[in-house]
């Protein structure tokens, strides 16, 4: 098996006239958690999808555990392993814990058309789940539109972590959390990593990446511009490299970005 | 509250059993089941105030039969509906829909086809039209208000070329025997349409299928990322309801004993003013099957009691816009 569970080689993504991502490539390991950090735009967002089949590669191509794999749906990448937990795409808020726990992944009985969902069992593992992750919420009937912010990221990692997921991807999983939140999702993340999971997280805050993060990709204007591992983590050079007031590393390969 | 994810764990919070107090107290602060137990408050309600005003005409006997038997075709038509607005969707077309199954009955039916075959037409036509609707707004992502009255015309128009505008009657000792028939004072149409209920509110609650219907009005973005299949959802909800109309419209010619081709508006508004007062929420993904059922017998009731009260026929128009509008203001603000 391959020393990476994911990597990414030479990437490249348009739409239309934007060139979302220039020649990607970043690797991740399992038992680790890695960082991609970059200003707005810098094709963060779009990088994950692709590894997550929301959105196809025009060229390149990603490896999951030394594996070439070619995703045309979110499903197929989660069934290969790999769980998301979007920006935006959450939780369905009128719907329950455990439904949301286990959507499209019901546990059903039955033969032909009628497959009676198992609720029963369903919420018994819905209550496994989080406690597994220390999560504590106080039933897993309650509706998630009555959640905290903290508690409904918590169900979102909890469910991505829950399956026989073998990568987790995370973009800004604190970007809507106040402080106290923020450190019960990143004692959340370190226990996925301690779980031999690997970790993809995407963050802005980059105390957050220092204490988190094992490596960490840079992206600038679609493109990778720097490698950092966690001896040299420092939130200076992250945001020089960030805005491009240092250079990178990898920006001599690649050339110069205002082309 | 923020969730525990460190300490020791001791405050775990066990999935109960059933009918712990517990779960009772949640379900009474949930302010959904407000939402979905209002309209059965509102039918007991309505029940005593017209059986005070009417003491001998109203809670008769006859005239409960009469409700119950009229209450059948606007029941079928909210289920269908419900399932629509459940993904927050509309379906203007149903009454169409019934009028085009109808229609196609009676064409079968004057041409000597056996009845079975008549019954089973309006059906497929209804799966039809209601397939139409759903597969252009799933997959050409246009608006369901726009699709389903262009349904609503297209119907109306095919039922008219049909019938040459001309009502067939369907002279049919065992529909007729069918429509009048009763166990006690409940008709046969409302056993029905109370079986048909038990279908749709078993699939909503104890399905998959039903699951995802309400995944995808609740968030189709969060829902299609899971992989839920919000288009099949889509398509079969318009499916239901077109279904649904076609059973509805075997259901008015057993009653009016032919196939007529104007179309019945009041039908549509009622669906949707019943699945509203039953709780289900116009944005879509929450509500349940009984309570636009009882919306529907509510509704009816209404313009019944106000018939047996002597009030002008026209007035029932007036009452059931005061009560779409409340209701709606209603559900509005409990959110
Ligand atoms: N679906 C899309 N259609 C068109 N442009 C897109 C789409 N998704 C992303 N982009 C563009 O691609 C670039 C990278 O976006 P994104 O990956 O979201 O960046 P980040 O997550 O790093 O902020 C941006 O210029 C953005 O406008
Ligand atoms: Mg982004």
């Amino acid at each position: 098996m391959s020393e990476y569970a994911v990597a990414c080689h030479n990437v490249s993504k348009a739409f239309g006239s934007v060139k979302a991502l220039r020649d990607v490539s970043i690797t991740a390991k399992a038992g680790e958690v890695t960082a991609i950090i970059g200003d707005n735009g810098a094709g963060k967002s779009t990088l994950i999808k692709i590894v997550a089949g929301v959105e196809q590669a025009d060229s390149g191509h990603i490896d999951l555990f030394g594996q070439q794999v070619d995703f045309t749906n979110p499903e197929e990448a989660r069934q290969a392993g790999i769980e998301t937990v979007y920006q935006t795409l959450g939780l369905i808020e009128d719907l329950t814990i455990w439904q949301n726990l286990f959507l499209n992944r019901e546990i059903v009985t039955g033969f032909g058309p009628i497959q009676l969902m198992n609720k029963r069992v369903m919420r018994q593992r819905s209550h496994e789940m989080l406690t597994a992750l220390d999560v504590h919420i106080p039933s897993v009937r309650a509706r998630v539109r009555g959640l905290s912010g903290g508690q409904r990221q918590a169900v979102a990692i909890s469910r991505a972590a829950g399956w026989s997921s073998r990568v987790v991807i995370m973009d800004e999983p604190t970007a809507a959390l106040g402080v106290r939140e923020s450190a019960k999702v990143e004692e959340l993340i370190e226990r996925l990593k301690d779980k031999g999971l690997a970790v993809i997280v995407i963050s802005h805050n980059f105390d957050q990446v220092v204490r988190l993060a094992d490596r960490v990709w840079v992206m600038r204007q679609g493109r990778v511009i720097a490698e950092l591992s966690q001896e040299e983590l420092d939130a200076a050079q992250m945001v020089a490299l960030i805005t491009g007031a240092a250079k990178g590393d990898k920006l001599n390969e690649s050339g110069d970005l205002d082309d | 509250m923020t969730p525990k994810v460190s300490g020791s764990g001791a405050a775990s919070a066990a999935p109960g059993p059933s009918f712990s107090l517990h779960t009772i107290a949640a379900k009474l602060r949930d302010p959904y089941f407000w939402a979905d137990w209002t309209v059965v408050f509102a039918l007991v309600a309505a029940v005593l105030i017209f059986t005070a005003l009417e003491p001998g005409n109203f809670m008769t006997a006859y005239n409960v039969n009469t409700i119950l038997t009229a209450s059948a075709v606007p029941a079928i038509l909210a289920l269908g509906q419900a399932f629509v607005i459940m993904t927050a969707g509309i379906d203007l077309s149903n009454a169409a829909v019934l009028t085009l199954g109808a229609v196609t009955f009676g064409w079968f039916f004057f041409r000597g086809y056996p009845l079975i075959w008549c019954m089973i037409s309006a059906i497929i036509v209804g799966l039809i039209a209601g397939l139409i609707n759903g597969l252009i707004i799933a997959q050409f992502k246009i608006n369901d208000f726009i699709v389903t009255l262009g349904m609503l015309s297209l119907a109306q128009g095919v039922a008219l070329v049909i019938s040459n505008a001309k009502p067939v009657q369907v002279i049919s000792p065992v529909l007729a025997q069918f429509a009048i028939g009763k166990i006690w004072v409940i008709p046969y149409l409302m056993i029905l349409a109370f079986v048909l209920l038990l279908v749709c509110q078993f699939f909503l609650t104890q399905t998959k299928f039903g699951t995802h219907v309400l995944a995808t009005g609740g968030n189709t973005d969060a829902a299609r990322a899971m992989g839920v299949r919000t288009k099949a959802i889509k398509v079969s909800v318009y499916a239901i309801s077109g279904t649904l109309a076609g059973v509805a419209a075997i259901v008015t010619i057993s009653r009016i004993g032919a196939a007529e081709p104007a179309v019945n508006t009041a039908f549509l508004l009622n669906s949707v003013a019943a699945v509203v007062l039953g709780g289900v929420s116009l944005f879509g993904g929450r509500g349940n099957m009984i309570g636009p059922f009882v919306g529907a017998i509510l509704l009816t009731m209404i313009i019944n009691g106000l018939i047996v009260a002597g009030v002008p026929q026209y007035y029932q128009f007036i009452a059931i816009g005061l009560i779409v509008m409340v209701s709606a203001v209603l559900v509005r603000s409990a959110k």
